[in-house]
């Protein structure tokens, strides 16, 4: 039988399902408060050594305050962290063995390139040649030879940004914290910049911890995601099982997009589980189990990639298939999408994602046209929060 | 709206700007007057500020008065910043609202006022007055100027340069030294500046805290002001008239010039990309 | 997030000693002197140098103040009420930092307009030449205009020869010179403000205005003068608060009759030589100069809070 994943696998590392691993990184129950503000709510997370984790959420949500308080710019009102077996209570910032790429670079504006890069090492007082040598090959990593004697101010947005990368990188800190480190940069650059970032993980063998609120950002880069609200962990797991297999309607709908449909449960047997859709009143049948009871309210989310629509009508009493007119049809050049009505509500409709695989299409679908949106019986999850 | 200047705007602005300057334009003529009479011309003359520098109570009094005025400026920006970077950085403290009043407040008081209250104070302490107790004064008065100087550049300052350099290694002091002043530096120096003019232009603070073998220059020239209007006043106003222009103009065209080679720079990094 | 401020942060020794030496220096050199002003308010003069008789000594602790305090005379204070001079000299000192700063508005308000209005290569050199007489000696700038209001001065010079007027015009020595030369000296800190709340206003909003049917010209009494409120209540207060105290202008320009309490302290003190009493007219001076202060801060404050 061939081998059953979620997604593309990209390299074969899950220390985290280890249970002998020791963790890199860990928060014990973390807990910080601004005033009356709980900005992070008694929170615990394991981070292995050579992860690329991510911490995702939308402003607010705390992410931000976590990796201050693992760079020391912050201090938790309680709880621990450890970092390398180290409680770094009481640790002031400019004696931890982690460095930071700040989100606006905060490059020295009087400083040349070089001087920035070797402003780590130099409070470190390593010898002048030692400076010199980790300096030109930080240069050439982030090929930045010509711009060596350059102020910050004479650099473009991409540069700067590989400064400031180069810059804490210098002095091999055992995590590298990076702040929305690609936010200032344009949608191209940002693209290409994720895919240097992640060879230059491998390559240097290090542990990244990035903080971005760019789901894009996070599925790309990191080998987990951790995805935060209101100062609480929601789902800590891989880009694929995140997206896959989401554990509430807040990361369904937070990455990527979704048809949260409300549903009765009819019936809930340790083999397959029914349910009848709030709107448009048809029959979802799955192989996931649920610890609902019949009668209970639950939501199926399905991504719109995941439901076929083809004009026509669906049979009555088929099961995972539902017909309605098209209401909206958008097209984005790469995928197109539709949505249709299927039921008496304003915003009972389905959406549906396909690829434009041609150029030219026939007998294409049109407003007011009949669809059938058919899916499998395991495309969708259900949720219970 | 119209862009562009409209005859009301040019004929408000020409007529406020002649307001500003021609009677220091006025002064500055009639100091090249042949004439003692300051009000009728008899013909130029460079006779006034060569009597100048034959005037040794004078010229002793403008040696005291930058004295005082190079010290004052350098105290009262040390205090001024260290001022302005609590201000900015200490968040909330016991005190905070009584320094930050105490911070204004000497900027809108009479000077009447700060000088019989720094007087009173000097005599309470039994301290002779002269040279040093004018210095401290100005220092006071001029340290909140600088508070509110460096304040504003400090209010523009991107913390997370301050935090790059500790997350780096550098301890919080050193960072100081070495990241945050250089940055701040021209507002510090504008700080500077000023309480150096503000020093050497005061009479009333001076007259009250003075004492024997300290008259300043200020206190001098109103001296002989009171006795009527001579161009030898008019002459020693010029030069210190055209001393302080082109200070500012000289420190304002340098940084003028900097932001120029910057803008210049900025544009040719991303014209590049 | 980063933004939010820690609650009573631990502080270092170093951030400590950032906090306590200006605070000290201000405490000492600032604060402090004005109780001792307070005090001596409160005793009698004497003919000695200093010239007034400590009425309480801090050496002899807690007894010697109560002790101190029924000896306390208010005697200057009554004084100051009983002598009309007193509270002419600050009734008319308020009168006329009043008036000079309605007339410093009037002349200013246009300046400001044209600077905000002038094409945006223009504003920092015309910034600039506002600046610059701030810079310049504030006595010499009094002084200046001497030479131009006296009775043979140019101002009277110019206007015979014109033939506007027969005989010289008496401005020197007379409140109107006061108001001319406060209004000169104080021009900058009404302008300055006011431009910086008129750069700020969107002009698209009198296109707006215009687009709906507003003439210009009325479109400046509902748009530009309301948005520029802030900058006028500012500079208004930059000019009267130090206006009332000053000292200097009415000195120079004003005459004998110009009663202003500046003047009034400055002749107490160094010609009478009565400490107490003018330590009592400064304590008054302070009083009625701390409503305008506090209004101040609060509009500033205010502004900082509705800007960020």
């Amino acid at each position: 039988m061939a081998k059953k994943t979620l997604g593309p696998v990209r390299r074969e590392f899950t220390p985290w399902e280890d249970t002998a691993a020791e963790p890199f990184i860990e928060f014990r129950n973390v807990t910080k408060r601004f005033g009356d503000f709980v900005a992070v709510d008694n929170l615990s997370l394991k981070i292995y050594e050579r992860e690329f984790f991510a911490l995702l959420g939308g402003s607010g949500c705390g992410k931000t305050t976590m990796m201050r308080m693992l760079a020391g710019f912050e201090t938790p009102t309680s709880g621990q962290i450890f970092l390398d077996g180290q409680d770094l209570a009481g640790i002031p910032a400019f004696r931890r063995p982690s460095n930071m790429m700040f989100q606006s670079y905060a490059l020295f504006p009087h400083m040349s390139v070089e001087n920035n890069i070797a402003f780590g090492l130099k409070q470190d007082k390593l010898p002048k040649s030692e400076i010199d040598d980790r300096v030109a090959e930080m240069l050439r990593l982030t090929k930045l030879e010509q711009f060596a004697k350059r102020k910050p101010h004479q650099l473009s947005g991409g540069q700067r940004q590989r400064v400031a990368l180069a810059r804490s990188l210098a002095k091999r800190p055992k995590v590298l914290l990076l702040d929305e480190p690609l936010g200032a940069l344009d949608r191209k650059l940002r693209e290409e910049t994720q895919f240097e970032l992640m060879a230059l993980q491998e390559d240097l063998k290090m542990t990244f911890l990035i903080v971005t609120h760019d789901q894009e950002e996070a599925m790309t880069v990191a080998d987990r995601i951790a995805v935060m609200d209101q100062g609480q962990l929601v789902q800590v797991a891989t880009p694929a099982e995140i997206y896959e297999t989401p554990n509430s309607k807040f990361v369904a709908n937070f990455i990527g997009d979704v048809n949260l449909i409300e549903t009765k449960v009819v019936e809930a047997s340790p083999s397959q589980t029914r349910l009848e859709a709030m709107m448009g009143g048809f029959l979802i049948e799955t192989d996931q189990t649920t610890s609902a009871r019949p009668g209970d309210t639950v939501w199926y989310a399905i991504r719109p990639e995941k439901v076929r629509v083809a004009k026509g009508k669906a049979e009555p009493g088929s099961v995972n298939a539902v017909n309605g007119p098209v209401w909206d049809i958008a097209y984005l050049g790469d995928v197109s999408i539709i949505h249709a009505k299927i039921g008496e509500g304003d915003f009972d409709t389905l959406k549906s994602t396909f690829a434009n695989v041609t150029r030219v299409v026939e007998d294409p679908i049109t407003w007011y046209d009949d669809v059938v949106l058919t899916f499998d019986r395991n495309a969708g999850v259900i949720l219970d929060r | 709206m119209r862009s562009g200047p409209t005859w009301f705007n040019v004929t408000s602005l020409v007529l406020g700007f002649t307001f500003l300057y021609l009677p220091i334009v006025i002064l500055v003529i009639f100091s090249f007057n042949e004439s003692r009479l300051v009000t009728v011309w008899g013909g130029f003359s460079t006779k006034w500020y060569v009597e100048l520098f034959k005037n040794k109570q004078l010229l002793d009094a403008a040696w005291v008065t930058l004295k005082v005025a190079f010290l004052s400026a350098s105290i009262a920006t040390v205090l001024g910043t260290m001022a302005a970077l609590v201000l900015v950085r200490s968040g909330r403290f016991v005190g905070r609202s009584l320094f930050s009043g105490m911070i204004f407040a000497p900027l809108v008081m009479p000077e009447v006022i700060l000088g019989l209250s720094l007087l009173l104070l000097f005599v309470a302490m039994d301290q002779a007055r002269g040279f040093w107790t004018v210095m401290i004064a100005h220092t006071t008065f001029a340290m909140c100027y600088v508070a509110v100087v460096v304040q504003s550049r400090l209010v523009g300052f991107d913390k997370s340069i301050e935090e790059a350099a500790e997350d780096l290694g550098c301890p919080p002091v050193r960072s100081f030294f070495l990241i945050t002043l250089p940055i701040i530096f021209p507002g510090v120096l504008a700080g500077w500046m000023l309480a150096f003019t503000l020093s050497l232009d005061d009479l009333v603070i001076a007259s009250f805290t003075t004492g024997p073998g300290a008259t300043t220059l200020p206190m001098k020239i109103y001296s002989q002001v009171r006795l009527g209007v001579t161009p030898e006043i008019n002459a020693i106003c010029t030069i210190l008239v055209v001393l302080v222009t082109f200070g500012v103009i000289a420190a304002s065209l340098a940084s003028k010039r900097q932001e120029l080679q910057r803008a210049h720079d900025e544009r040719a990094a991303f014209g590049a990309n | 997030m980063s933004q939010k401020k820690s609650q009573a942060p631990k502080r270092s020794l170093g951030s400590k000693a950032l906090i306590a030496v200006p605070f000290l220096w201000l405490v000492i050199f600032f604060l402090a002197p004005f109780f001792i002003v307070f005090k001596i308010s409160l005793s009698e003069v004497a003919v000695a140098i200093p010239p007034y008789l400590p009425t309480f000594d801090l050496a002899e602790g807690w007894t010697g103040f109560v002790e101190a305090l029924s000896g306390f005379s208010f005697e200057n204070y009554i004084w100051l009420i009983e002598d009309d001079l007193y509270w002419k000299s600050y009734l008319s000192s308020a009168q006329i930092a009043l008036i000079s700063t309605l007339i410093t508005l009037v002349v200013g308000y246009p300046i400001a307009y044209g600077m905000a209005r002038s094409p945006k290569e223009w504003r920092p050199t015309l910034l600039m030449l506002v600046i610059l007489p701030f810079w310049t000696s504030f006595l010499i700038r009094v002084y200046a205009w001497i030479g131009i209001l006296k009775n043979e001065g140019l101002l009277n010079q110019l206007l015979l020869a014109l033939g506007v007027i027969n005989e010289p015009l008496v401005i020197m020595n007379t409140d109107l010179a006061v108001y001319i030369g406060i209004v000169y000296s104080y021009l900058p800190f009404l302008v300055l403000p006011l431009y910086a709340s008129l750069e700020k206003l969107d002009i698209s909003l009198l296109e707006a205005a215009e687009d709906l049917g507003c003439p210009p010209w009325k479109a400046f009494w509902k748009i530009t003068l309301p948005l520029s409120i802030p900058g006028v209540v500012a500079g208004c207060f930059l000019v009267f608060i130090p206006a009332v105290g000053e000292f200097v202008i009415p000195d120079l320009l004003g005459g004998s009759n110009t009663l202003m309490i500046g003047k009034t302290l400055w002749v107490e003190f160094f010609s009478n030589r009565d400490w107490p009493v003018s330590s009592a007219v400064a304590v008054i001076l302070l009083l009625i100069l701390v409503v305008p202060i506090v209004l101040f801060q609060n509009h500033q404050q205010k502004l900082a809070e509705m800007q960020s």
